[in-house]
């Protein structure tokens, strides 16, 4: 048993699944010599070669394609995009193409395929480097997006999107990848995806989230318990698509009572889903308004207002008090 | 005069050649290659010709009396489709753009399946024939990466096959191509880019597309091998796309094929082409096209006559016609197939929704895997 970073548990979770599966690629800019900007791909190409770890052109409109046509031939490429801003000329193999290979041919081809990115600010990064814009991706029919927010749930929930037949996003909360240890176990064992964690048991609130803001949230958990002598629950979603409403809405069936923290922009956020699904299925379970703390509807701001955007512990308790007011 | 000073000498040069062995008036140029000596496979290939014009006419038909949705005829363009085709193993596989039907009826993709999918069914694309061969792709381009991929699978398995791409004109000015063109020359794939030139992209003509004297030649800034063919000349077009196969076949690499042809109708029935250039140039290049030549071709060996020529023309008539009827007659599918296919197993997040439209279309057979 090891205590790992999540970044290492990204590379453990590779190596275990190019081991069992020889179906599975790895490519990308940098994956292979160097191991990734971040070294969730070192010691892959040394061990599995050059016929699998594969250093592609600086090719973004490319990799998502290729992945596609990879995975129709049953392959089961990892593909990483080094930052989710670069993501974007890939974008369109992902609406067009990878979502929908399945249903267009009515499962004759199918696209079994992972888009691995860094997501998410609070590293000091230089610009178009720290976005959370997992709701653009969220909001395409036939996708998975998945968001880990510690490293077991990073190695669990990998290895299932590897397995998983489907296209998947999966998304690494940068500010998270060396920031906190955890026992990882490589046994293979997956995580279920499409279904939410529950961190923490609680009874008067909700406090859900996903990536990097869970650190955050769970931070506010104790502040509350420890202040206010409340039990917050907290729901890490961890599959943003589909949304696992169910969870969600059972919880908030106990508490009465929901905040929902991301840092990805408010309007038209996954909050605003949340927050819809609730008044729709628990409207008579809501004791009080269910309140998001959220980045804000700017372009998030370069490294020295970066804090002042993000969310933060002061600024979940004070609404989650705003919403334990209700009873 | 001497510059001895600086170094000043070509570091890389390129030349394009274009081949064609069948004038527009059906006279041979030279030597045909050995299989165009052969009289079933000329006119296999003229059959194959006459079907897909025949398939084309009676879709725009369709369309027209709103039995079909919008469709792209391949009118004018059948030799490059065809011809194509016709050079591929049955275990290469076709990732076409929208306008090669012609090449997918080659390959045993049905006229009802097709019909199928232009009228509004998935079910048109999950072919019974090539069940390996992509769908058409009706996003412009970005479905030459997918070729490279199909082609790197290949690679990797050490197989013999070959991946055909076949995009348009206006398709080469997409960063896509290139991406996929310059990938592929990096590794080496067995993949062919088929460009199917028509000389029109809706409405912006191919001098407007890019300053390139061919297309072909876009394959030269990603260091694999291009050239341009006649695509009106089933001949030419088979016979080089057929070499090429077999140079990327044996790991020679991929290439660039640049078919010149011409779209002698509209872009789709959705598309009026008088708004945007001249019937004189159309009737020009009715002149050129590729029909009339092999059928003159085959005139001139005494391997075709008007009986010959009216006996097919009955026989493709009829095989079009006994496939609008299918596709008239198919039942349609159940509303809850739109969740079915989406994800390998519906996921329990979108088990309520699908309830849903259960509920709005009851008594609808339910659709397994199996179909």
């Amino acid at each position: 048993m090891a205590e790992l970073t999540l970044v290492e548990a990204v590379r453990t979770a590779l190596a275990r699944a190019m081991e069992e599966d020889d179906t599975v690629l790895v490519l990308g800019e940098d994956v292979g010599t160097d191991g990734g900007v971040f070294r969730a791909t070192e010691g892959l190409l040394a061990r599995f070669g050059p016929e699998r770890v594969i250093d592609t052109p600086l090719s973004e409109a490319l990799f998502g394609g290729l992945a596609v046509g990879l995975g129709a031939q049953g392959f089961r490429p990892v593909v990483e995009f080094q930052f989710l801003g670069f993501l974007y000329p890939g974008l369109d193999q992902l609406v067009n193409h990878a979502s929908r290979l399945r249903n267009r041919t009515r499962g004759r081809l199918s696209c079994p395929m992972v888009i691995r990115s860094v997501w998410g600010g609070g590293i000091a990064a230089p610009e178009h480097h720290s976005e959370a814009t997992e709701a653009l991706l969220a909001h395409i029919p036939g996708l998975r997006v998945v968001l880990p927010s510690s490293p077991a749930r990073a190695y669990g929930l990998l290895l299932a999107a590897i397995a998983d037949p489907d296209p998947v996003v999966f998304l690494e909360p940068a500010r998270r990848y060396r920031s906190l240890r955890e026992e990882v176990v490589d046994d293979g064992q997956t995580l279920p995806l499409d279904r939410c964690a529950l961190l923490r048991r609680g009874a008067d609130i909700t406090l859900v989230s996903w990536g990097a803001t869970i650190g955050e949230v769970l931070e506010a958990a104790d502040v509350l318990a420890a202040e206010d002598g409340v039990r917050p629950e907290v729901i890490d979603v961890c599959t943003l698509k589909p949304l696992d409403a169910h969870t969600i809405v059972s919880s908030v069936a106990r508490t009465g009572r929901c905040v929902v923290v991301h840092e990805a922009a408010r309007s038209g956020g996954i909050g605003a889903e949340i927050a819809a699904l609730l008044a729709d299925e628990g409207l008579t379970d809501l004791l009080g308004p269910v309140v998001r703390v959220t980045g804000y509807d700017t372009v998030v701001p370069l490294s020295r207002l970066e804090a002042a955007y993000l969310p933060d512990v002061e600024r979940i308790v004070t609404a989650a008090r705003r919403v334990l007011e209700f009873s | 005069m001497m510059r001895p000073m600086v170094s000043d000498r070509v570091v890389a040069s390129f030349e394009i050649r274009s081949t064609r062995y069948v004038a527009p008036d059906g006279k041979v140029l030279g030597t045909l290659p050995d299989w165009a000596h052969d009289r079933k496979t000329l006119v296999e290939l003229y059959r194959a010709m006459t079907l897909t014009r025949a398939f084309d006419e009676r879709a725009v038909a369709l369309q027209r009396s709103g039995q079909l949705g919008t469709f792209a005829s391949s009118l004018g363009q059948e030799a490059v489709a065809v011809g194509v085709a016709s050079a591929m193993r049955e275990r290469d596989v076709l990732v076409p753009s929208f306008r090669e039907q012609g090449a997918q009826f080659w390959r045993g993709v049905t006229l009802v399946e097709l019909l199928l999918y232009w009228g509004g069914d998935e079910r048109g694309s999950d072919f019974a024939g090539p069940r390996e061969d992509f769908p058409v792709s009706v996003p412009v381009g970005s479905h030459a990466s997918h070729a490279a991929g199909v082609a790197m699978a290949f690679q990797l398995r050490r197989e013999p096959r070959v991946a055909v791409c076949v995009i348009g004109d206006g398709g080469t000015s997409k960063g896509d191509f290139y991406e996929a063109l310059n990938f592929a020359g990096v590794r080496s794939l067995p993949v062919l880019f088929v460009v199917n030139n028509n000389q029109w992209a809706i409405s912006v003509p191919r001098w407007a597309q890019t300053a390139a004297v061919t297309l072909a030649q876009k394959a030269v800034a990603a260091g694999i091998h291009g050239e341009q063919v006649d695509g009106n000349d089933v001949i030419a077009v088979r016979e080089r796309a057929g070499v090429l196969m077999e140079r990327a076949r044996d790991g020679n690499g991929p290439a660039v094929l640049e078919a010149v042809t011409y779209r002698l109708t509209d872009h789709t029935t959705a598309d009026d082409a008088s708004r945007y250039r001249n019937a004189e140039e159309v009737s020009a290049h009715w002149g050129l096209e590729p029909l009339a030549r092999v059928r003159t071709l085959l005139v001139e060996q005494g391997w075709w006559g008007r009986e010959e020529e009216e006996r097919l023309l009955a026989e493709v008539r009829d095989q079009v016609e006994s496939a609008v009827q299918e596709y008239l007659a198919a039942e349609p599918a159940p509303a809850t197939v739109m969740f079915d296919y989406l994800y390998a197993v519906v996921p329990r997040p979108l088990v309520a929704q699908r309830e849903e439209v259960a509920r709005r279309f009851p008594g609808e057979r339910v659709v397994t895997d199996s179909g």
